[in-house]
């Protein structure tokens, strides 16, 4: 690689932030060296500064941040001290930009076509005839379907993956020599994601584009990336090419994030024949409007068992959990609870029923009011549902903070907004646990977070589980988090479950087609797992049966 | 684009569903004022039995219900009635009326509405900055003062002696004048409602733009590469329509029901001062018929708003 011309040169990078009337320091001091045609990939938890330094090298910081010192050296071009306006001739037609969200990062107003031809036409690089033929040739390169006509549609008719290829599509439009990916597939399902990074390696090699893949997926980047720089808190950690940072990190944080995926919860013993579930679904049929999202849908969750459910967007999922919560009353079937039938609509509920069942949400900071201390939050369940008061009821909280492992004298009087994500969503854990209920659903509680946070929270539900004998209906997509908690696993796609039983039969073979599909597109560490999946589904095997179902 | 049509059948038929509670409202309305109209016709001195004589000729002693068909009845087929005062047909004298009055409002809506755009843009261009505040100060003091003031500034400015524009718009009832003449004569009432309106519309544009430049699709666009004035008009403007049409919709609406003082002052000939003028005289049925004109401009400018602020959204036009 390094025989290869430098094209980009960072050096002692600086980036300040403003909080609160305040600058400070979120970059401090960061020298990074890209040569041409060589992806580098950064990775490093939320607040880590990798976005912020990608965005660097366009020479661009957004509102509320500065660029406060170092140098930036794109080919000879000083991007600190060139104008605004040179800086403007290089962004979209020398450097370019993917972001994290398609779905949000295009117009609404636009047709993704004058999206694409826009960069080449205003820089003066191709007329907006050939910009237009341009954007079909690499439409069709990004294997999207109908290259010929997809530009003519509007964003939100297109679907995400696509959205995604799309935008990759317009990045190259000018044919740069550097484009910063910011987490460009971390939206994606699964199954979409393989295509996308298929998609982005092929076209970033068929240009000998140089790149930043910024990430806090490190199964992602050994994929993509040649090199690998590790960043902690705006930091350097460690920087390697991508084999060796995978075999023989040399830092702690380093081989903690490697190690990041370790926990397992122990085999439970098989259910005695005969037991009466705690949450027992039967025959359930439910949607919206005249569109039925959940067809026959059974299973049932026991005391001290995690029940995973598992599948792409739009499988019914949240939709499951509705039902059993009472918001949508099925049109078939029914929920049990400890053997006895719930009334379908939440509101012919006792309290007593809608104290048993309580939820923990994906998005902690939204589900929390912003206005109220945690001392209310927490106590607030507990006062309604187990009409605890004064003194009492200041215990409980004191009682809930210690369970969920925050000091209850420093944190009681907090508001959501001086805590981290992870203690957050605590909080919703212990929200929950204040109603002393037998059954909790947790909605993606762990894709919000980093791996290490999130690692900190199953850890803790795992122990809560023990304590009180509660039974966990899990939602999720991410396969790594079924490994490590569920005791059984529900596979669901477009409102049918397609495989259930235990976790043991479930990663073993032989596999549904769909579940096989799933888990064999979840990354590996392995840089050469993309390579060997994607020879191996143009062979027929791992779930080629089933391809494109992410579409 | 089915869809559309379908809306805007709905928006139509609630918009007649609107018409009927405001004629009713209307109507109702007239009838909780106190006093007899005959009473009020024939002034103090007339004998009981004439006022008895013109209550059964004007229908007044039949039962409220009934009266209230007939009248809606009549309006249904174009029938407005005959005015109290002069007994004219009330259509008659709306109808002259309400060109002149929609002259007006066209008039002044051909300037503020191009000003307040752009105004706006350039506002959220370079927001923050001089000219910003200077527009923004210009603009809300401009609707701060009571609009028969702007009116006798304006006049103090650019009629009178040496002035180049007439302080009064009594010519039009006089003769009748043609384009350019028109022009000349309207001009300082069109400026007056102008300035009334231009605030409203230029800090709303700004507000909505503004409000965007946060959005993902912005940043996008700046890194690629794009001038600060093409962001604002090609990526911003375009998702800031919806709001920025229905508050131009709202203004020109005042513009025709709203005109009332600047057409007293400048004694222009519209239904702001019609409607005046048969308050005092108590001349109900052109009181009625002039305001469901203006219930109907409402509803027919806000159903307008909402199908334009619906076309610009293809999320909205173009269906998955």
């Amino acid at each position: 690689m390094s025989d290869k011309e430098v094209l980009l040169t960072i050096r002692d990078l600086r980036i300040e932030g403003r909080a609160d009337e305040e600058w400070l320091e979120i970059v401090k001091g960061v020298d990074l060296t890209l040569h041409k045609g060589e992806v580098l990939g950064l990775i490093g938890e939320s607040g880590a500064g990798k976005s912020t330094i990608g965005l660097a090298a366009m020479g661009f910081a957004r509102d509320g941040c500065r660029i406060s010192g170092g140098t930036i050296d794109f080919d000879g071009i000083d991007l600190r001290s060139a104008s605004e306006a040179k800086r403007r001739g290089l962004r979209g037609k020398r450097i370019a930009y993917v972001a994290q969200s398609a779905a949000a990062s295009f117009n609404p107003a636009h047709k993704l076509i004058d999206q694409y031809s826009e960069a080449p036409v205003q820089h003066g690089v191709m007329s907006r005839g050939e910009a237009n033929n341009d954007a079909v040739e690499l439409y069709g390169k990004m294997q999207l379907p109908n290259p010929d006509e997809i530009g003519f549609r509007y964003p939100h008719q297109v679907s995400g993956g696509q959205l995604q290829r799309a935008m990759t599509a317009m990045a190259m439009a000018c044919r740069p020599d550097l484009i910063i990916f910011d987490e460009p597939t971390t939206a994606l399902d699964v199954t979409t994601q393989i295509e996308v990074l298929s998609a982005i390696r092929d076209i970033v090699e068929q240009f000998d584009t140089a790149a930043i893949y910024i990430t806090h997926d490190l199964a992602v980047v050994a994929q993509m990336a040649d090199k690998i720089k590790v960043l902690l808190k705006g930091e350097e950690v460690e920087e390697a090419d991508t084999r060796t940072m995978l075999n023989a990190p040399t830092q702690d944080y380093t081989k903690s994030l490697w190690a990041v995926r370790s926990h397992a919860r122990p085999e439970q013993p098989p259910i005695e024949a005969g037991t009466t579930p705690v949450v027992s679904v039967k025959g359930v049929t439910a949607g919206y409007g005249t569109l039925d999202v959940l067809k026959n849908i059974n299973f049932d969750i026991h005391a001290r068992r995690t029940v995973a459910v598992v599948g792409e967007s739009g499988s019914g999922k949240s939709t499951t959990a509705r039902v059993i919560t009472g918001l949508l009353p099925p049109r078939e079937g029914e929920i049990q609870f400890n053997g006895q039938t719930l009334p379908a609509d939440y509101r012919n509920r006792t309290k007593d029923q809608l104290r048993q069942a309580q939820m923990i949400y994906q998005m902690a900071d939204t589900a929390l009011n912003p206005k109220q201390k945690l001392r209310e939050l927490i106590g607030r369940p507990a006062q309604m549902y187990l009409g605890l008061n004064g003194k009492a009821l200041e215990e409980r909280v004191r009682n809930l903070l210690d369970l969920i492992e925050l000091e209850p004298d420093d944190y009681i009087d907090r508001l959501p907004s001086e805590l981290s994500g992870g203690q957050k969503q605590r909080i919703g854990i212990a929200r929950a646990l204040a109603a002393e209920p037998q059954f909790i659903i947790c909605d993606e509680v762990t894709s919000a977070l980093d791996q290490l946070v999130a690692e900190g929270i199953l850890k803790l539900l795992d122990k809560l589980q023990a304590e009180f004998d509660l039974a966990y209906m899990f939602i999720t997509h991410d396969l790594a988090t079924v490994k490590s908690i569920a005791d059984e696993v529900v596979v669901m796609k477009e409102g049918v479950v397609v495989e259930q039983g235990p976790k043991s039969e479930m990663f073993q073979p032989p596999h549904d087609p769909y579940t096989e599909l799933l888990l064999s597109s979840v990354p590996e560490m392995d840089p050469d797992w993309l390579d060997k999946l994607l020879e191996e589904r143009a062979a027929g095997g791992a779930g080629a049966a089933v391809e494109g179902a992410g579409n | 684009m089915s869809h559309i049509l379908t809306m805007i059948a709905q928006r139509l038929a609630l918009g007649l569903v609107t018409l009927f509670v405001v004629s009713l409202i209307i109507f109702l309305g007239t009838e909780l004022l106190p006093g007899d109209f005959a009473q009020e016709i024939l002034g103090q001195s007339a004998t009981p039995e004439t006022v008895a004589a013109l209550r059964e000729q004007l229908g007044l002693n039949d039962p409220m219900h009934i009266r209230y068909l007939g009248w809606l009845t009549d309006i249904v087929q174009g029938d407005f009635g005959e005015s109290l005062a002069n007994g004219q047909s009330v259509a008659g004298l709306i109808g002259g009326r309400l060109v002149r009055t929609l002259q007006l409002a066209s008039y002044a809506a051909a300037i503020a509405v191009p000003l307040s755009l752009v105004l706006g843009i350039l506002a959220a261009l370079f927001r923050n900055s001089f000219f910003d505040r200077f527009a923004n100060a210009s603009a809300l003091s401009s609707i701060s003062f009571p609009e028969f003031f702007v009116a006798y500034i304006l006049i103090f400015l650019l009629a009178g002696a040496n002035g180049a524009f007439p302080s009064t718009a009594i010519n039009i009832s006089r003769g009748d004048p043609n384009f350019t003449e028109y022009l000349h004569v309207a001009f300082l009432p069109a400026l007056t409602l102008t300035l009334v309106v231009t605030a409203h519309m230029m800090r709303m544009t700004r507000a909505a733009i503004i409000n965007l430049l946060s959005s993902p699709y912005i940043e996008m666009a700046r890194l690629k590469g794009m001038s600060p004035m093409r962001i604002i008009v090609k990526h911003a403007l375009p998702n800031a329509l919806a709001p920025i049409i229905n508050v131009v919709a709202l203004n020109l609406a005042y513009l025709i029901t709203g005109v009332v003082v600047v057409e007293v002052v400048f004694v222009y000939p519209g239904l702001g001062q019609l409607m005046v003028d048969s308050v005092a005289a108590r001349d109900m049925p052109v009181v009625q018929g002039v305001a469901l004109i203006f219930a109907g401009a409402y509803v027919l400018l806000n159903l307008t708003a909402d199908v334009l602020a619906t076309l610009s959204n293809p999320r909205l036009v173009h269906r998955r």
